[in-house]
């Protein structure tokens, strides 16, 4: 059998993955196990998905050589459009997928959880779209530090319940809906926002993000004449845009990829969120993955000035590309990331989110060939990021 | 033959009392486990703290949170354990998250765990089919029994597969939510209870999650072997400390 980077019929990428739940979630979790594929495969879904997508998302997103960037970096770099979708970023994509499905779950009542309110956005803006119910459970420090995009999903018809357990943030808004989970098994689904989870959620997740490198093959074939780009780059918190962005290049060697972790302020500084070379292998949310954890298995706190890309693990896809070769992990601080923030704005005229500003500081640690095709996917735009931009550069 | 066993072919309705270890204070492990035991009740559960317990409400979380601020790790709650043999005779369970476990090595957390007298694990997001594949095996050889859990939803196909793995008792949990939520038990859960008695499994019954007093431990145990209380005694023993368990449970036990 030719070898694969996709995910298994058992659930697992290599050896991560899997579905570690208590039983309670068991009927919930299996019922989507038994159903996503098929649901997906209806021509129905894929025609509402397909409209939705392109009418109220507005994709195709645009796939644009940056030209100003690619001099001054000497290698032609393409920047896919992400942050134009609706709601500022790749977000979106999974979020009408999963309201597709819960409706044909037959679910009338949404919940997800969000770390800097990107997620929790592009769910409530779904569930007002179709006339859901919705309650996003965000961490009560993140409540707090994110007050704009709260205000955004309060205004979109979403309740926002604080997580008021463990470390306050994103991996304790995740407990805390999973527990609601578990304690309303029939009417809700679950959306969760990255390719994290137990089983199928990574593989659900990754395909309705699939959509990024669907559209890069063909656009690239367009300006290029080829599908294949040399590198695909993208950042990684969970790794819902790498997800995307790597998806149909997953089992063609000749696309390198590259994934960019946030190492905060130094990978051995103790406020990391560099998971590949931070992580152990063991469980977290429901999957068997890398994740930061202390000797005796208890779960730690990252950190990155990105509020999406600070989550202790990583989808087990990444963790099987990290471990396996298939994909190169390279991680970048709080202060590279800022300056190549301000360099895209300055160059492009692109604002991008601080988690894609890690991406694009990459060119400072790697050198790529003048005629490598560099597709970078900017899975954000930097609206929510303004105050953090404002006080770090003083602006 | 091991001591879960052995209890379950008492003829009365089982107390399980379940605590998390270093709550309220790190070396109150074993202090607990001899009062539990001297109060009447039947097992225990010990609770192995982990910083992310999905399964469990806000009181056992917090007291999971406490006891790892305590200091509580694998290695401190084995070393507390080691000579419980000599003083105790109850049957003791280790119940805790997988993660924690993995990182110990499986095989020699089951090791330590024979070494030092436990009887058996539960450890709710361990998936039955990842233990019957990979664990079972060695949770037999150091003569361990492993709990799984069933739920209101759990299929009559999965319950009579759980059924066919188990070798103690099924821990029945109560209603669709995480521990320490509701307050008494209605039709419902009754009507859920009977069912399961009626299916006959070879593995006895024993009832957890929103028992909390006499009367919904009487509820719980009509159809049931026993019943677990966690939230409603640690509450307790926050409030009224170490010394006065026995008066926690009889109350239960009146």
């Amino acid at each position: 059998m030719k070898k694969t980077y996709n995910i298994n019929k058992k659930g697992y990428y290599g050896e991560f993955g899997g579905a570690y739940i208590p039983e309670m979630l068991y009927p919930n979790v299996e019922e989507l196990r038994q159903n996503y594929l098929k649901i997906m495969a209806e021509p129905s879904f894929k025609e509402e998905f397909d409209h939705l997508l392109k009418d109220y998302v507005g994709r195709p997103s645009p796939l644009y050589f940056a030209k100003r960037l690619s001099e001054k970096y000497n290698t032609k770099i393409y920047l896919k459009r992400e942050d134009l979708n609706h709601t500022g970023a790749h977000k979106v994509n999974n979020t009408i997928g999963q309201i597709l499905m819960a409706q044909r779950l037959g679910k009338t009542r949404i919940i997800a959880e969000t770390g800097a309110g990107q997620h929790g956005v592009a769910t409530a803006t779904v569930c007002a779209l179709m006339g859901l119910k919705c309650i996003v459970y965000m961490g009560e420090i993140d409540i707090a530090r994110q007050a704009p995009n709260v205000a955004r999903m309060k205004m979109l018809g979403a309740e926002v319940r604080p997580a008021l357990s463990g470390s306050r943030t994103l991996k304790d808004a995740t407990n805390e809906a999973i527990r609601d989970w578990i304690n309303n098994p029939v009417d809700t689904h679950y959306i969760i926002g990255s390719v994290v989870g137990p089983h199928p959620y990574p593989d659900m997740v990754a395909r309705f993000q699939a959509i990024v490198s669907e559209e890069i093959q063909w656009q690239l074939k367009d300006k290029e004449g080829t599908t294949k780009p040399d590198y695909v780059i993208a950042c990684v918190g969970g790794g819902s845009n790498a997800a995307g962005a790597f998806y149909h290049y997953l089992d063609d060697t000749d696309v390198k990829l590259i994934a960019v972790e946030a190492a905060g302020k130094g990978i051995h500084s103790g406020e990391s969120a560099a998971t590949s070379v931070l992580g152990k292998e063991g469980i977290i949310h429901g999957s068997k993955t890398l994740l930061m954890q202390t000797n005796d298995g208890q779960i730690t706190e990252p950190y990155s000035i990105s509020a999406g890309l600070d989550y202790p693990g990583v989808g087990p896809m990444h963790a099987h590309l990290y471990t396996s070769g298939r994909a190169e992990f390279i991680s970048i601080t709080d202060d590279e990331a800022m300056t190549a923030g301000l360099e895209l704005s300055q160059l492009e005229g692109i604002i991008p989110a601080i988690e894609t500003s890690h991406s694009l500081a990459i060119f400072n640690q790697k050198k790529f060939k003048e005629n490598d095709i560099v597709v970078i996917n900017l899975s954000g735009r930097g609206d929510k990021d303004l105050q953090n931009y404002i006080d770090y550069f003083k602006l | 033959m091991n001591r879960i066993q052995q209890k379950l072919k008492e003829d009365k309705k089982l107390l399980s009392i379940y605590f998390s270890a270093g709550y309220p204070n790190l070396n109150d492990t074993v202090s607990i486990i001899q009062n539990l035991e001297k109060s009447g009740v039947d097992m225990i559960e010990i609770g192995l703290p982990f910083s992310d317990p999905l399964a469990d409400g806000p009181t056992i979380q917090a007291s999971s949170t406490q006891a790892l601020k305590n200091g509580m790790t694998t290695e401190i709650l084995f070393n507390q354990l080691k000579d419980i043999r000599k003083s105790v005779s109850i049957p003791l369970i280790i119940m805790g998250y997988f993660n924690p476990i993995l990182q110990y090595g499986v095989e020699a957390f089951c090791k330590t765990c024979q070494e030092i007298g436990i009887d058996g694990l539960i450890i709710p997001d361990l998936p039955v089919d990842v233990y019957n594949e990979q664990y079972k095996a060695t949770f037999e050889k150091h003569g361990l029994i492993n709990v799984f859990l069933i739920t209101p939803q759990t299929s009559v196909d999965r319950i009579n597969f759980i059924d066919s793995i188990s070798n103690g008792f099924i821990y029945m949990v109560s209603s669709a939510s995480v521990t320490g939520s509701n307050s008494g038990f209605g039709d419902e859960q009754t009507a859920y209870f009977k069912r399961i008695s009626d299916m006959h499994l070879k593995n006895p019954q024993i009832v957890g999650f929103g028992i909390s007093n006499n009367e919904t431990f009487t509820q719980a145990t009509q159809h049931a072997k026993g019943a677990i209380i966690g939230s409603a005694f640690i509450k307790h023993l926050s409030q009224f400390g170490v010394s006065k368990i026995s008066d926690f449970v009889n109350t239960i036990l009146r």
